[in-house]
């Protein structure tokens, strides 16, 4: 328990007089981590609509493979993105890897089946909702994939919230495709494994208290910008 | 644009091998409302979605004058549980009048201009999915007659409705036919039937058991079915 | 829309920071955990201009970062599987730099009594005899080859030891906790041991026997297997890390009072 004081303790120092090593992961952290949430939401969500509108032979099948793939041990993600960006790998002359490029793959990869399955589960309600409506005014698909995504943009924003909260308490990918470099691939979480490993529990501590808060201001941020145009939503 | 006359030859709807309709010989002429009856699971619901072209045609033809895909941009059709858009009712309106790539500002216009004549006009930006059953009905016809279809098809658009919001829908459609919109409808209520039909369609087994003037079908009903159902009788 | 526009100025913002040439070395855990990085490398990016960028894993890990390219040097200190590595030609030589020693670490009132023990491997029988509990880092790291070499000249076989015996397969500091958690005795390298925040009811019970000396060594990667490896950057270091600048810092440096490493590098050939 005392650890957990000293670690507030420590978390308000840290915010309150901007350390600055702490300013430095904490937006890297942000960085690597919106960057993946954005490309992953540019692959996930038309995938997803993608898949509730289109009837073809392997949809079920990939359906069921995102959803396999929600549960995927992200240190398996880390080993397959180290064995192809590695010097050794197929990709190895592009010398991504232990950089912040390398840490944004293994999210995207991470959090695209996360996204992708629970978008695709409320655009595929909607879409037996707009079913009949949408084929009588004889949409064509672009028109049918967008009016799908515009109608139930709130639940797409809690799929990708939902791939945020994943990627930004992530460890284990970045761990081995970032390498924990000091100002270079550092971010929170492997600074909290780090000072753990250390057994530094206090500050170890005071960095996931500013985790929790980043994440939680990232949210409360992201539903401000959504209810800027809210009208009497039921 | 001639949608009309629409032939229907040897028309079959089916669902998994299964008829639900026909076959159906007919011709549709031009002019006036045609009220679809029948009893329940008569097939009226899938008769005037197989006329729309979403309920998958199993074998025959229906043969438009202009042809089946040009046909298809000159009609509209409203459910029986009108679907409402998640947006608001302005949004609902101009939606149609977007998909045919009318400027934002003209559709808002018309969007309000329809809006005050079905009495939504102090709805505009409320969402559609909240309104009553009768404002949503209103809403759905609006936004199907928003785009000035040359046929619009209706699925007991009243079922459910009370008697005022069904005098207000049935003026819309009295008005609408005047300025020369072909309606098709179907119906349980035999006095909306008479009020509105310039011709019936009795349907019956998936069939189409009786095709007449109204004046002649709701005074010398041809068949004994016809006249049971009018009775309200049983009928097998 | 706003994401993107955020996090490219992240991404710019972000970017500022290095300036000089860089290069990678892969370091053990429980070097960097002795702090003694923190001493060296900001007189390297001084000195030499260079930014090293370490990758603080398991030497098992530091190694096959070695081979597969990944780093242009490692720093590791398990001299067997050192020379695998030059020998199998990943690395172009192997240079010893400096030694620290590992340490025994156990309950504060050393039930196994490991104090009164004459040698390391007399510590390890009588914690054996005891069947106290024992934390090996179980990792395939340098710290954990040394402790099986242990066990072995104590004539005792790590692989069928009882259950007090438990590997538990993580770095330094985690094993640490660990141990300290169940209050069980570990090998530790003495920098670790002295860095670690979380001692409560712990303490240093044997030391000392020249066995436990713990050698580091440089190893720079051959470029002639990844010609992409800064080997210009690799061998300057390499001469920052044997001259007398280095000996300086690496023989002063001292936590509580106390010298971990002693330096040992044979000067230029």
């Amino acid at each position: 328990m005392v650890d957990i004081w000293s670690g507030l303790a420590q978390a308000f120092w840290l915010v309150i007089t901007l350390d600055a090593e702490l300013v430095e992961i904490a937006l890297r952290s942000l960085q690597v981590t919106l960057s993946a949430l954005v490309i992953a939401s540019l692959i996930a969500l038309p995938l997803a609509a993608l898949l509730a509108v289109r009837r073809f032979r392997l949809r079920r099948t990939v359906i069921a493979l995102l959803n396999a793939l929600m549960g995927l041990p992200p240190v398996v993600v880390g080993l397959i993105v180290y064995v192809f960006l590695s010097r050794s790998g197929p990709f190895g002359v592009l010398g991504l890897l232990f950089t912040p490029t390398a840490m944004i793959i293994a999210q995207v990869i991470i959090i695209v089946p996360l996204i992708a399955s629970v978008a695709h589960q409320s655009i595929r309600d909607l879409w037996q909702e707009y079913h009949d409506l949408l084929i009588s005014m004889n949409v064509t698909q672009g028109q049918k994939i967008r009016t799908l995504l515009w109608d139930s943009r709130r639940a797409l924003l809690t799929a990708s919230l939902a791939g945020f909260g994943r990627a930004i308490g992530e460890v284990g990918a970045i761990m081995i495709v970032g390498g924990n470099i000091d100002h270079a691939t550092r971010v929170l979480t492997t600074a909290i494994a780090l000072e753990t490993g250390k057994g530094n529990f206090a500050l170890a501590l005071a960095l996931g208290f500013v985790l929790i808060g980043l994440a939680i201001a990232v949210n409360l941020a992201i539903h401000a910008l959504g209810q800027t145009e809210r009208e009497g939503r039921w | 644009m001639q949608l009309f006359p629409v032939r229907l030859t040897d028309a079959r709807a089916t669902r998994r091998g299964k008829t639900l309709v026909g076959p159906v010989d007919l011709v549709l002429g031009g002019q006036g409302t045609t009220v679809v009856i029948g009893p329940n699971g008569a097939g009226k619901t899938t008769f005037l979605r197989m006329l729309h072209g979403t309920a998958r045609l199993g074998s025959g033809r229906i043969d438009w004058h202009c042809g089946t895909e040009e046909a298809r941009h000159h009609q509209c059709f409203v459910f029986q549980q009108p679907v409402m858009l998640r947006r608001t009712v302005l949004q609902n309106l101009v939606y149609p009048l977007r998909l045919r790539g009318v400027a934002r500002a003209e559709a808002e216009a018309r969007a309000r201009d329809w809006a005050a004549k079905v009495g939504l006009s102090e709805m505009l930006d409320r969402q559609a999915p909240v309104l009553s059953g009768g404002e949503r009905q209103k809403l759905a016809l609006a936004r199907a007659m928003i785009t000035a279809p040359q046929l619009l098809f209706l699925d007991e658009p009243c079922a459910s409705l009370d008697g005022r919001a069904m005098r207000e829908i049935e003026e819309h459609l009295q008005e609408a036919r005047a300025a020369g919109m072909r309606l098709i409808l179907s119906t349980h209520d035999m006095g909306q039937a008479r009020r509105l039909a310039d011709e019936v369609l009795f349907l019956l087994h998936g069939k189409v058991h009786e095709h007449a003037p109204a004046e002649h079908f709701f005074t010398h009903p041809a068949t004994a079915q016809a006249r049971a159902f009018l009775n309200g009788d049983i009928v097998e | 829309m706003k994401h993107l526009i955020l996090s490219i100025a992240l991404a710019l913002g972000g970017t500022a920071v290095a300036a000089a040439e860089t290069m990678k070395m892969a370091v053990t855990t429980s070097f960097h955990n002795s702090g003694l990085s923190e001493v060296l490398l900001p007189q390297i990016a001084e000195d030499l201009g260079i930014e090293v960028q370490l990758l603080v894993v398991g030497t098992g890990q530091a190694l096959r970062l070695g081979e597969a390219g990944d780093v242009d040097a490692i720093l590791v200190h398990s001299r067997a599987a050192e020379e695998a590595f030059v020998a199998g030609g990943y690395g172009t030589h192997r240079r010893e730099i400096m030694y620290n020693d590992f340490v025994f670490v156990g309950p504060e009132d050393d039930p196994a009594e490991t104090a009164s023990a004459a040698s390391a491997t007399e510590a390890l029988q009588k914690i054996a005899e005891a069947e106290a509990d024992f934390v090996s880092r179980g990792d395939d790291s340098g710290t954990h080859k040394k402790e099986l070499s242990l066990w072995t000249e104590a004539g005792l076989d790590p692989t069928a030891l009882g259950d007090w015996y438990k590997p538990v397969g993580a770095g330094m500091g985690a094993a640490l906790n660990t141990a300290a958690g169940m209050g069980a005795y570990i090998l530790s390298d003495r920098a670790s041991w002295l860095n670690f925040g979380n001692k409560t009811g712990m303490a240093l019970t044997y030391a000392g026997d020249p066995v436990l000396f713990n050698q580091y060594a440089y190893l720079p990667v051959n470029p002639d297997l990844h010609a992409h490896v800064k080997t210009d950057l690799a061998m300057q270091l390499e001469e920052w890390l044997v001259s007398d600048t280095a000996r300086a810092l690496i023989d002063g440096y001292r936590i509580n009072g106390e010298t971990l490493f002693v330096f040992n590098a044979e000067a230029g050939e």
